[in-house]
């Protein structure tokens, strides 16, 4: 188990960080911080494809400019374009979830749900 | 490259560019937004009928994107098959159709028409992808599309509703995501086509894949947040109803049943017969998820008293019949699956138009407001009345076809329990749409209207001038009393016009039972071979 543990800690450390990104999208009453546990959550899963691409003695995977290079250890490329492009879509939520915060505070004056409720409940 | 290759790639890219133009142009010009989106919508249902003319003709139309065919699954492909070619056909059709409603029952304005454009090129792309990494991408897309749609709504609730769908939809989107690494991680591919020959080979290699089990689990979940079944379905009601009138159809036909269509491509092409039955457990959770999502979504659409809210229930529970279907795992249920997701998809977006027009023209939200609106309104009530009773599945309508294939599929199957909820959900959807129709025939309109919901649309004076200058978001509802009741003026020619057109067609496919056999025979055969 403690093996396991240390030879797979970056799987161990997604998990975590996707159950506290989780936690705080559920448990946090305020909007801002629910969307910080969003980001949270999509964080875990870029180190998780970082950590799926990771590679043994590899290196960074820039092809080298010798014409014959013979056999090198790459990282590989694969997972980290799908994580730039990922990061892309993440600020893209976040951003359109800001907008929707920052109207919500200007149509009911609060970012705590329980707060939000209590206002929709007596309209 | 042949100018069919062409299409999956242009259906996709030109809605999306197209949808910067109303904002550049909005700089000078004030009301340019239904135009432009009229015309690329116009096209691209052109082209989208042409596409899949060739499909049907001549089989599979693939786009490799940036010309990175070879090897086979490096690039990303687009994919127009005798399945996706049915789903674009639908949405294409939807997008440009309900149009007729949007040009005077709003929303305005030209960046409405700016995340029109961005969301129909969005389900599009994820109707059309071969890459299951792009599928998330364009699952993204499609969700802030949505997202943007609903916030904008007059209301404040609209943005609450909106953000509950993100913070929701994203978990959903994140989950298949972890799906898709651990399939590249089992793989190492994410092509599709590649990926379903894969997935038998690592069986036989291993007996027991658990990165493979793992990624199906997560995409399920995930999926199934996007498609909403219970317990997961809670946005979907909030976001139905508060969405804008002339928003809610194109949400309700298209994007749960585009994320449905996806998670059918996920579990036929990639995954496969073979590996969804020889997973234990894998096809009895599927069937029961969508059991249990039928049985809830249309016990709680009965007790609902918003109808807008009522339908929205109802859509969990059609989507859980699909569920259902997929999780059967034969030939025939796939089939009726496939076509009960196009003849819901129809059928809702015209119950949604029906309940934006009723709302407009008779100021009715409510199931009680109904009453009497047979006699006031025959043919917006005339056109809900067949579209419900399609729903319900009483032949011949498109509602009864896919019905029929699901329980030949479960009966072929020996899957009693689907048989049973099917029979149960038919029942129940009789229940709920019985309620519509009793008040609108049969319960004559009483003196005492109650007032109408603090949200309602408002509607501009009524004079049903299609010219109005932009509306700006926020005056909705906070007119005089007066002109809070609806006004028969603000119903349009062609809102009423969409409403009988789909109202129709619902009926007239109803007979075209062997002709959607024909056309998906080849992938169905495909797929269990």
């Amino acid at each position: 188990m403690i093996e396991l543990l240390a030879s797979r800690y970056a799987y161990a450390l997604m998990f975590v960080l996707l159950g506290i990104g989780l936690y705080m999208m559920i448990a946090n009453e305020n909007l801002v911080k629910k969307l910080i546990g969003v980001n949270l959550f999509q964080t875990a899963i870029f180190l998780f494809f970082v950590a799926v691409a990771f590679v043994e003695g590899g290196r960074a995977p820039i092809v080298p400019a010798d014409p014959n290079p013979g056999e090198i250890a790459m990282a590989s490329p694969l997972p980290h374009v799908i994580v730039l492009t990922a990061i892309v879509v993440g600020i893209a939520l976040t951003a359109v979830g800001l907008a929707l915060i920052v109207r919500i505070y200007a149509e009911y004056g609060t970012l705590r749900e329980d707060t939000l409720r209590e206002v929709r409940a007596d309209e | 490259m042949s100018s069919v290759e062409l299409l999956p790639a242009l259906l996709i890219a030109v809605p999306i560019l197209m949808a910067t133009v109303p904002i550049v142009l909005g700089l000078r010009f004030d009301r340019t937004g239904w135009s432009v989106t009229a015309i690329t919508t116009a096209g691209m249902f052109a082209a989208t009928a042409y596409l899949a003319a060739d499909v049907y003709a001549t089989g599979p139309v693939v786009h490799v994107l940036g010309g990175w065919g070879e090897p086979q699954g490096i690039g990303i492909e687009l994919v127009a098959d005798e399945f996706s070619a049915l789903i674009a056909l639908l949405v294409a059709a939807t997008a440009a159709g309900l149009l007729a409603y949007t040009r005077v029952g709003g929303p305005r304005g030209n960046t409405f028409y700016a995340g029109y454009l961005l969301l129909t090129g969005g389900l599009l792309g994820l109707t059309m992808t071969g890459d299951v990494f792009n599928m998330f991408v364009f699952l993204e897309i499609v969700g802030l599309g949505t997202y943007a749609m609903i916030s904008s709504g007059d209301g404040p609730e609209s943005a609450v509703a909106a953000l509950k769908y993100l913070i929701l939809g994203t978990v959903g989107a994140s989950l298949y995501l972890i799906g898709v690494g651990f399939l590249f991680m089992a793989t190492g591919a994410l092509n599709m086509v590649v990926l379903g020959d894969l997935v038998p080979e690592l069986m036989a290699a291993e007996g027991e894949p658990t990165l493979l089990r793992a990624a199906f689990a997560f995409m399920f979940v995930g999926f199934a947040l996007k498609v909403a079944q219970w317990p997961l379905h809670t946005w979907q009601p909030d976001a139905y109803q508060h969405a804008p009138d002339g928003v809610t159809p194109l949400i309700a036909a298209l994007v749960s049943t585009v994320s449905a269509y996806a998670l059918g491509r996920v579990m036929f092409t990639v995954f496969g017969p073979e590996f969804l039955t020889a997973t234990p457990y894998l096809t009895e959770i599927v069937v029961t998820v969508g059991a249990v999502s039928v049985v809830a979504g249309s016990t709680l659409a009965v007790i609902q008293l918003d109808v807008k809210r009522m339908l929205a229930y109802s859509s969990v529970s059609q989507f859980g019949l699909i569920v259902a279907a997929y999780g059967l795992v034969t030939e025939v249920a796939l089939l009726g699956a496939i076509v009960h997701l196009i003849g819901h998809g129809m059928m809702k977006a015209g119950l949604f138009v029906a309940a934006g027009i009723v709302a407009l023209g008779y100021g009715a939200r409510t199931v009680d407001q109904y009453a009497g609106l047979a006699g006031e309104r025959p043919v917006t009530a005339a056109g809900m009345a067949v579209l419900l009773i399609a729903l319900v599945g009483i032949p011949p309508s498109i509602g009864f076809i896919g019905k029929w294939y699901i329980a030949v599929g479960a009966v072929q199957a020996e899957s009693w329990l689907v048989a049973g909820v099917i029979f149960l959900s038919t029942m129940l959807t009789l229940a709920y749409a019985a309620r519509l129709l009793e008040k609108m025939y049969f319960t004559p309109a009483s003196t005492l209207e109650s007032p109408h919901a603090p949200d309602a649309v408002a509607t501009d004076g009524g004079d049903g001038d299609a010219d109005e200058t932009p509306a700006v978001a926020g005056d909705g509802g906070r007119l005089a009393d007066a002109d809070r009741r609806g006004s028969p003026g603000a119903v349009s020619f062609g809102m009423l016009a969409v409403l009988v057109t789909v109202a129709v067609t619902a009926v007239v496919l109803g007979f075209a039972g062997g002709a959607f056999g024909d056309l998906l025979k080849p992938f169905v055969s495909e797929v269990f071979n």
